[in-house]
């Protein structure tokens, strides 16, 4: 996909590799790179996702790495319908409007 | 150019973080393991009237204390005759930023913009980098926010990636990086490349910042019932919520009030790996940082950290996950408040507690957060079983087993606490001195009795106790 100059992206690189991370983490974390996403306006004239760029992040800095994702959307939201917590929250209306003398 | 590698960087750290607080820690070290923490407080921070003006500023605090009655009612349904306390809770998710953290970065900013600071910079993944964004923006300075947000497959947690939105609405730069301690190398590579003030959770504005929600909670509680509360309840995590209540409720005077610390419980994830990350549902106000922050308190992103637990908290409650979304779904449905998970980890305690006290008696929970995409009970329990965690419903004393199940409790007469044993938090304190080699002398043992609220006959048998088990285990 191509990016113009101008246009807000998400980019990646990486911080510390796998070999150089710090002695005290575990073994697990040990075998990843520490990775940094940071998002900022594209610098380049035309570059394509997964080419190394350099953006202008809001506080105005420069940063560069790999182009990841172009215009990225927050994309969090409410969660599924979670039966388990429905229920619960239906019996505590059903006390709260049918009295106190319900269920211990 | 300076060297960039992690060692030298990390070689580096007490200037970068002299020439970015603003604050000359030698000045307060005294001899022995010992720091004059009052005087610290003192010098390089505000009277409480300075710090409710500043907050005034920017529209922190002046939060509402609402009585929860038909939770109170809830717990008398299931007290033996006469008991079940009352319960009140301080809203403060009606801060600018939605959480009590506008007050800890409302003055951390305002002293950056004293200063004459350009921009500021904190290293969180929870709700004080909406704040400092937040604050920053009514000052006027620029905001960078780090956060440990991703796993190694690029999955973000969502309440973290929730406050990567808030912080970025507000303006601010978010980085984020995957999981790791390492934060910290890059927090103090940007301090250096941008010369930004440190906006630290744990110097001495951030926790002054607090005392006025403590300040606050006695004034309102005089106004509404008429006396001091009996106890009130924080949730704790890196020690500052709990520090600067506790300070602000004996600056109002509340000396008698029992502060309890409460987290929830997640022993057995390991807060840095890579795998665990996504296995818990709660980022914050659990014991990943609660326990080491109580018993380590200076190991902090400062030389010496003003949010010390041990020396303000009367007891220490761990409840479950499943327990605490529980009770976010009953403080919705029945007091009609919709708030964040994480923040009411302290009401899940109360509720417990409560049943066990008589009626005269009132808890004051001192903390809400907003909700909202990311920040919700169906959110995090969605996410948990993406991520292979299994959702059930059933007694959570039982059930529970983090990284593993969330029970959500089939009664709310299930909702209970565990309670941590004070002197083992103080014995692991003294253990953790112990371990890098030091000699303690007489005047140490003063400063023992401040950091951990007990005599020094008690320091000295505690310190004789730990010391012959660690010469055991040589």
């Amino acid at each position: 996909m191509s990016v113009i100059k101008g246009q807000w992206v998400q980019i990646r690189r990486i911080i510390l590799s796998a070999g150089e991370r710090a002695p005290s983490v575990p073994e697990d974390t040990k075998e990843v790179p520490l990775e940094l996403r940071v998002k900022g306006f594209l610098l380049e004239e035309k570059s394509e996702v997964g080419e190394m760029v350099t953006v202008e992040t809001a506080s105005g800095r420069k940063v560069s790495g790999r182009l990841e994702a172009v215009e990225p959307a927050h994309k969090h939201n409410f969660g599924d319908y979670i039966p388990e917590l429905s229920e619960a929250g239906n019996e505590l209306t059903r006390w709260l409007t049918g009295g106190d003398n319900d269920e211990r | 150019m300076k060297d960039r590698s992690y060692e030298a960087v990390m070689a580096r750290r007490k200037e970068i973080m002299k020439a970015t607080v603003g604050v000359d820690y030698d000045r307060y070290e005294l001899d022995g393991v010992a720091f004059d923490y009052e005087r610290l407080m003192k010098d390089t921070s505000y009277p409480i009237a300075s710090i409710r003006r500043i907050q005034s500023e920017t529209g922190v605090g002046n939060t509402p204390l609402i009585e929860l009655k038909n939770i109170t009612r809830l717990v008398r349904s299931m007290s033996k005759s006469g008991y079940g306390a009352r319960i009140f809770l301080k809203d403060e998710a009606t801060n600018p930023s939605g959480s009590f953290k506008d007050r800890r970065a409302s003055i951390s900013v305002s002293r950056a913009k004293e200063l004459g600071y350009k921009g500021v910079i904190a290293a969180t993944s929870g709700n004080y980098g909406a704040a400092v964004a937040s604050q920053s923006m009514k000052r006027a300075l620029k905001c960078i926010v780090v956060q440990e947000c991703y796993d190694s497959r690029g999955k973000g947690q969502p309440e973290i990636l929730e406050k990567a939105r808030a912080c970025e609405a507000y303006g601010a730069e978010v980085a984020q990086l995957t999981v790791g301690p390492e934060l910290f190398y890059y927090f103090l590579l940007l301090l250096e490349e941008t010369g930004y003030f440190n906006a630290s959770l744990y110097t001495p504005y951030a926790i002054a910042g607090i005392e006025s929600l403590g300040y606050e909670i006695v004034e309102q509680s005089n106004t509404l019932i008429g006396r001091n509360p009996d106890y009130v309840l924080a949730t704790h995590a890196g020690g500052g919520n709990l520090t600067g209540t506790a300070r602000g409720l004996i600056k109002a005077g509340a000396d008698q009030t029992k502060v309890i610390g409460v987290s929830v419980d997640l022993s057995g994830l390991h807060m840095a790996s890579n795998r665990d990350f996504n296995r818990k549902s709660f980022t914050t106000g659990h014991t990943g940082f609660g326990i080491p922050f109580a018993v380590l308190p200076d190991r902090s992103d400062v030389p010496r950290n003003a949010a010390r637990a041990l020396r303000y908290m009367d007891r220490y409650l761990l409840v479950t996950q499943g327990e605490v979304f529980y009770v976010t779904e009953m403080l919705a449905r029945l007091e009609g408040l919709q708030r964040g998970p994480a923040g009411n980890t302290s009401l899940t305690a109360a509720i417990a507690l409560a049943r066990e006290l008589p009626e005269d008696k009132t808890i004051v929970v001192q903390e809400t957060e907003y909700t909202g995409a990311g920040k919700l009970p169906s959110a995090q329990l969605t996410f948990a079983r993406d991520n292979g965690i299994e959702i059930v419903r059933g007694d959570p004393i039982k059930m529970d087993s983090p990284g593993k199940r969330i029970a959500i409790p089939e009664s709310y007469s299930q909702i209970a606490y565990k309670e941590v044993n004070m002197d083992d938090l103080r014995r692991s304190y003294i253990k953790q001195l112990m371990k890098q080699g030091v000699t303690l002398i007489d005047s140490d043992f003063e400063f023992l009795s401040e950091e951990l609220k007990i005599p020094v006959t008690k320091v000295r048998e505690l310190v004789k106790e730990v010391s012959d088990d660690v010469d055991s285990e040589k």
